[in-house]
């Protein structure tokens, strides 16, 4: 928690921050917004769901800011810089929804691959790949090969190679779309646990409005076609959250809100 | 290993049960395994015995088909004949596996990063595959002459197509995200290739590594045929030129059986190096 508040007197621009954005896609049956001038601010430390039916463009979103796709229009900033450049630097984590390991590498080799390529190298002063997987409960388990773990425990170390780089900005698409609810439910626990210990600012894009508010400080909701801000909804839940926060009338009512909303899209 | 780790459990109610059952599972995978080797080897004598009735209820001459029995005898007799021959093919079609491996392993490189040269010379190499190996076989002996070069062109030919079109294709089907992976940690060309591309290509080389295996003994042979004093296909002509048929036979035997030493080799590396894969072959 100290890391964050440090963090959030060095640098108080937004770390991610669009303005105009929009991104049109050619196919065979004519052009397609995917995302229309969006402006959008992610201030340091903070965890942002972004929620939207799907062909909402969240995934676009994701991908511009990770300069895995340009922008057709707009600027991208990422900590002040282009995203290729924050890419560069190694401040941008990703966790896919599909936990894309390499399946010829260990667990602990999946997570030590950010740095064996793009001239990555281990820092003193950073928690060590051992010590991540740790982090995302999987000590123990540094050998076993994925087709050896389970859907949850490939997730854990897909999001322990995310934060190898100790990345400032981490983004997560649906990274538990695929995983049974209590799975699921526990790793929503988990994430919160980790984003407090790290002090990285999170971007997760999900389908599922529970996930959204429970995880989430602030709510993006998304409208389609063409993929728009809806609205940004604040989230007035207490932290550090535990999973019985969701029985709770405020939460309830949290939901409530952000299905109306997303019906209206 | 399982019993150590029964032995470590602390003692719990319905665990003596439990450990009853676990030692009859063992049991009948025991049981099952034997069954799936003992099978093949019942079905194989069976054969023999029947073939071997066959030649003597019937009063089958030797040339014609000789009995098992011949057949063994020869191979016992003359297994330093029969050795001497097998080595020279078995340096060609190692040889030429090895050539045609590497040539189509390079060559599915070049077309992966250059689709340009993929679309204008893999349809080439489509019409030469269509070519029987009986065909241009002698046309590499006139070109190469009757020595050992022949019959490993004539080897890493056969090899070489399969090999290419697996490696092609192994070497392209790199998942998107993977590749998106790759990129959002800035890996260089050289690290896509090495960490991920080669590695994801390897299951579909080994797949065509085991068909080479067994294919480059077969082109080795066929070279032999058009013009050789000394190998496996030499002593097949020889032996049918002579009606010495249980000779023909051993050394049908002899080639088989190196062939099959060849891909168990293969197919034990690939076990070897692809433990990583045995969940998704599986």
């Amino acid at each position: 928690m100290s890391v964050a508040t440090l963090r959030k007197d060095a640098s108080p621009a937004p770390v991610v921050s669009l303005r105009g954005v929009s991104v049109r896609f050619v196919t065979e049956r004519g052009a397609v917004t995917a995302l229309h001038d969006i402006d959008l601010d992610v201030e340091d430390g903070g965890f942002l769901t972004l929620l939207g039916p799907s062909g909402c463009g969240k995934s676009t979103l994701l991908r511009v800011v990770s300069d895995l796709l340009p922008p057709s229009a707009g600027a991208v900033r990422v900590l002040g810089v282009p995203p290729a450049v924050a890419r560069g630097r190694r401040d941008i984590g990703f966790v896919f929804q599909d936990s894309t390991l390499l399946p010829w590498r260990s667990a602990l080799q999946n997570v030590e691959l950010p740095l064996a390529v793009g001239g990555g190298g281990a820092r003193p002063g950073r928690r060590t790949p051992r010590e991540l997987l740790a982090l995302v409960g999987l000590g123990g388990w540094e050998n076993a090969l994925p087709h050896e773990l389970s859907g949850g425990m490939r997730q854990r170390v897909a999001i322990a190679r995310a934060l190898v780089n100790d990345p400032k900005l981490l983004l997560m698409d649906e990274p538990f779309g695929a995983l049974d609810e209590i799975t699921r439910d526990r790793l929503n626990e988990e994430l919160l646990r980790i984003w407090e210990e790290t002090g990285a600012t999170i971007l997760f894009v999900t389908h599922s409005i529970y996930e959204a508010a429970f995880l989430g400080q602030k709510v993006l909701l998304l409208a389609a076609r063409p993929g728009r801000v809806r609205e940004i909804v604040d989230v007035p839940l207490p932290n550090p959250r535990h999973i019985a926060l969701r029985e709770t009338p405020a939460f309830v009512d949290l939901v409530a809100h952000l299905r109306r909303v997303l019906e209206a899209c | 290993m399982s019993a150590q780790t029964i032995d470590a459990l602390p003692a719990v109610p319905g665990l003596a049960e439990s450990r009853e059952d676990q030692r009859r599972f063992a049991q009948r995978r025991r049981a099952l395994a034997w069954r799936r080797r003992l099978l093949p080897i019942a079905a194989v004598v069976l054969l023999l015995a029947l073939w071997e009735g066959g030649v003597a209820f019937f009063h089958i001459k030797p040339f014609i088909a000789p009995a098992p029995s011949a057949v063994a005898m020869l191979l016992v007799k003359k297994i330093g004949l029969l050795l001497q021959n097998l080595a020279p093919t078995a340096i060609e079609a190692v040889s030429g596996f090895i050539l045609g491996n590497l040539a189509a392993i390079v060559i599915a490189t070049v077309f992966v990063y250059q689709r340009t040269l993929e679309e204008a010379f893999f349809p080439i190499a489509v019409m030469v595959h269509t070519i029987p190996v009986m065909a241009y076989a002698p046309i590499l002996v006139l070109l190469l002459g009757n020595g050992v070069e022949a019959k490993i062109a004539i080897a890493a030919m056969i090899c070489f197509f399969p090999t290419l079109v697996n490696m092609t294709r192994g070497l392209r089907s790199v998942r998107p995200q993977q590749m998106e992976l790759m990129r959002i940690l800035s890996a260089s060309p050289r690290e896509v290739f090495f960490e991920l591309r080669l590695k994801n290509a390897l299951p579909y080389l080994f797949s065509a590594l085991k068909i080479a295996a067994a294919t480059s003994v077969i082109g080795a042979i066929v070279g032999e045929w058009i013009g050789a004093t000394t190998g496996i296909g030499a002593l097949i002509i020889q032996a049918t030129y002579n009606f010495d048929s249980p000779l023909l036979y051993a050394t049908i035997v002899v080639g088989s059986a190196f062939s099959a030493l060849f891909f168990g080799l293969i197919s034990w590396a690939e076990r070897y190096f692809l433990k990583w894969n045995v969940g998704e072959a599986g």
